[in-house]
């Protein structure tokens, strides 16, 4: 890239060049890097505007197949009637503000070597630097009877958007008395706290308006993120709504049949009112077809850099990776997506890249004024990412109201700070 | 005529140009709060109830920072997280926020 020194700016104007120099002329434009960047999430918004931000010369590609896009983060919220879908929705006009090339297309191809992505309007991008956050995709047969269409009737609601908006009608559709089935697979998942916040604001909404139901959660697991403040909330807000069994007890759901509304695990059939199957999860297709998770479901990635170990110059961010203590969470995404675009924008300036620590703060809500939350710090150890600390990283049982209000007000803040930074 | 072109040309280079290098988001100081501001909004400005740490004194943010770690005295989110930082991190941290302008 051809630097102009503050001087040569002055001389350039005062020759009257100003307009050419301004408009990026065709040396600059030759020799800046090219970066796609393929899903506009948390992973991918995030790293799409940080390079814009720091390094403005940079041509940066968006490829994302939505129009809009609904934050999984507060769509329990929507579930629970405490906001509407409409709260939870951004458009990629703020990112392509930033400078961003935003285009709406399906990355179907990744070609490593020769630094191509095929898209499925037929454009071919070539790049010298590749961020792939494609989020997760549902392994539809690892529930027996379940798939996109059988979703249409017990929905998932674990990618946001009409799946939230679905699930919410049932509940409201639903008879006082009813029962909620809540099926949660084995970890990892995106979200570890998430099933267990959206029984908690379902149980808030049913105490208001259908008091008689009754809240199920089978969980293939034998404990689950945050389980003392869950329990507890349940207990002081819900007492009695909320039955969580785990995988031992004959938890997991192992067969669906929409037909007659049945949730089956090994020993139990139950027929709720309204269904809510969490599928096993992998990463998105895009990152299985380019060999990235070498088969293992998920991307494993150089902790400092989030560079793909499978193929050089690919980076991986968000639910799509390996990476170590951190869980799948937006606020994680956002984190490595800052970690990633410094090391990409430190390789394009071949300098040196140390990283620094990043953070995860997963706020759950009880109901609207009453939150709790878990804070990690993180640092990368060898080849992997590993906490600082692993004690007192929760907000404490037994907290007062007053507490419990305050983490509901961070959280707010939390979740308009991020997307204003991803969206604009 | 020509004067205003200058001006014009000068304010978007100089925009990012003029902080100093340690006020960058990518150097160490500046690497490190990018995890503190996915709660204190870009640059330390926040929209919510979440303080704004931008401009804030360099001297008030270390000693605020470190009760928060050593004297905690009221249950908050603050005093869990600094425990993840050494001495140095939270002077790099104060200096990249008091860098930052409290306005955009
Ligand atoms: C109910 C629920 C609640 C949650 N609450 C929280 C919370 O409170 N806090 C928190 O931090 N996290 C929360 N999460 C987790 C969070 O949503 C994810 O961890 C986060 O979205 C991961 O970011 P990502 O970039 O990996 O994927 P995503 O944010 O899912 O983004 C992936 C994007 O890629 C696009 N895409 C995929 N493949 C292609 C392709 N081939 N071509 C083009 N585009 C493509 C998709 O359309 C999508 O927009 C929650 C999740 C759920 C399900």
């Amino acid at each position: 890239m051809i630097k102009l020194s503050r001087r040569d700016f002055v001389a350039a104007a005062a020759a009257g060049l100003a307009a050419p120099l301004l408009m990026s002329g065709p040396a600059r434009a030759a020799t800046a890097a090219k970066v796609v960047v393929i899903g506009g999430g948390f992973g991918g918004a995030s790293i799409a505007r940080y390079l814009r931000r720091n390094s403005p010369d940079l041509s940066v590609t968006l490829v994302e197949r939505d129009k809009q896009f609904t934050t999984c983060p507060f769509s329990n919220g929507v579930i629970g009637g405490l906001w509407s879908i409409a709260d939870v929705t951004f458009t990629y006009d703020g990112i392509a503000a930033a400078g961003v090339t935003v285009v709406h297309d399906t990355a179907t191809t990744i070609d490593a070597d020769k630094k191509t992505v095929a898209l499925a309007g037929g454009t071919v991008l070539d790049y010298d630097y590749l961020v792939v956050s494609p989020g997760i995709q549902f392994v539809w047969d690892s529930i027996e009877g379940y798939s996109a269409e059988a979703a249409e009737i017990m929905p998932h609601a674990w990618q946001a958007g009409p799946q939230t908006t679905l699930l919410r009608n049932q509940l409201e559709a639903m008879d006082d008395g009813g029962l909620v089935v809540i099926g949660v697979p084995a970890v990892p998942f995106r979200c570890p706290p998430g099933p267990y916040e959206r029984a908690t604001l379902i149980a808030n909404y049913l105490t208001q308006s259908k008091p008689k139901s009754k809240i199920m959660i089978l969980d293939a697991n034998e404990s689950f993120a945050k389980q003392p403040l869950f329990e507890e909330a349940w207990k002081n807000l819900y007492p009695g709504m909320v039955e969580w069994i785990p995988g031992s007890q004959s938890g997991i759901v192992m067969s669906v049949d929409t037909s007659t509304m049945t949730v089956s695990t090994s020993f139990d059939d139950y027929q709720p009112a309204v269904a809510n199957i969490i599928p096993a999860q992998r990463a998105g297709q895009i990152a299985i077809d380019a060999g990235l998770d070498a088969g293992q479901g998920f991307c494993a990635i150089n902790p400092a850099t989030f560079e793909s170990t499978v193929h050089k110059g690919i980076y991986v961010l968000g639910d799509a990776t390996i990476a170590g203590a951190m869980p799948k969470s937006g606020f994680s995404a956002n984190n490595q997506a800052k970690a990633c675009g410094a090391a990409i924008l430190a390789d394009i300036a071949g300098t040196e890249f140390t990283p620094a620590k990043l953070i995860n703060v997963c706020y759950s809500f009880a109901k609207a004024d009453y939150a709790f939350e878990v804070v990690d710090v993180f640092e990368v150890a060898g080849d992997t990412i590993n906490l600082v600390f692993d004690d007192n990283r929760f907000t404490p049982e037994g907290a007062s109201d007053e507490v419990h209000q305050s983490e509901a007000k961070y959280a707010h803040s939390w979740y308009e700070n991020i997307t204003a930074e991803m969206f604009g | 005529m020509r004067i205003a072109l200058i001006a014009l040309i000068f304010m978007a280079p100089l925009s990012l140009g003029a902080l100093p290098a340690s006020a960058q988001e990518t150097s160490p100081g500046g690497q490190l709060a990018q995890a503190c501001t996915s709660c204190h909004g870009l640059q330390g400005r926040s929209l919510g109830a979440v303080p704004s740490l931008a401009g804030r004194p360099a001297a008030d943010l270390v000693a605020l920072l470190k009760t928060f770690r050593d004297a905690p005295n009221e249950a908050t989110i603050m005093n869990r997280i600094t425990r993840g930082y050494t001495d140095d991190e939270i002077a790099a941290l104060a200096a990249y926020f008091s860098a930052m302008s409290p306005t955009p």
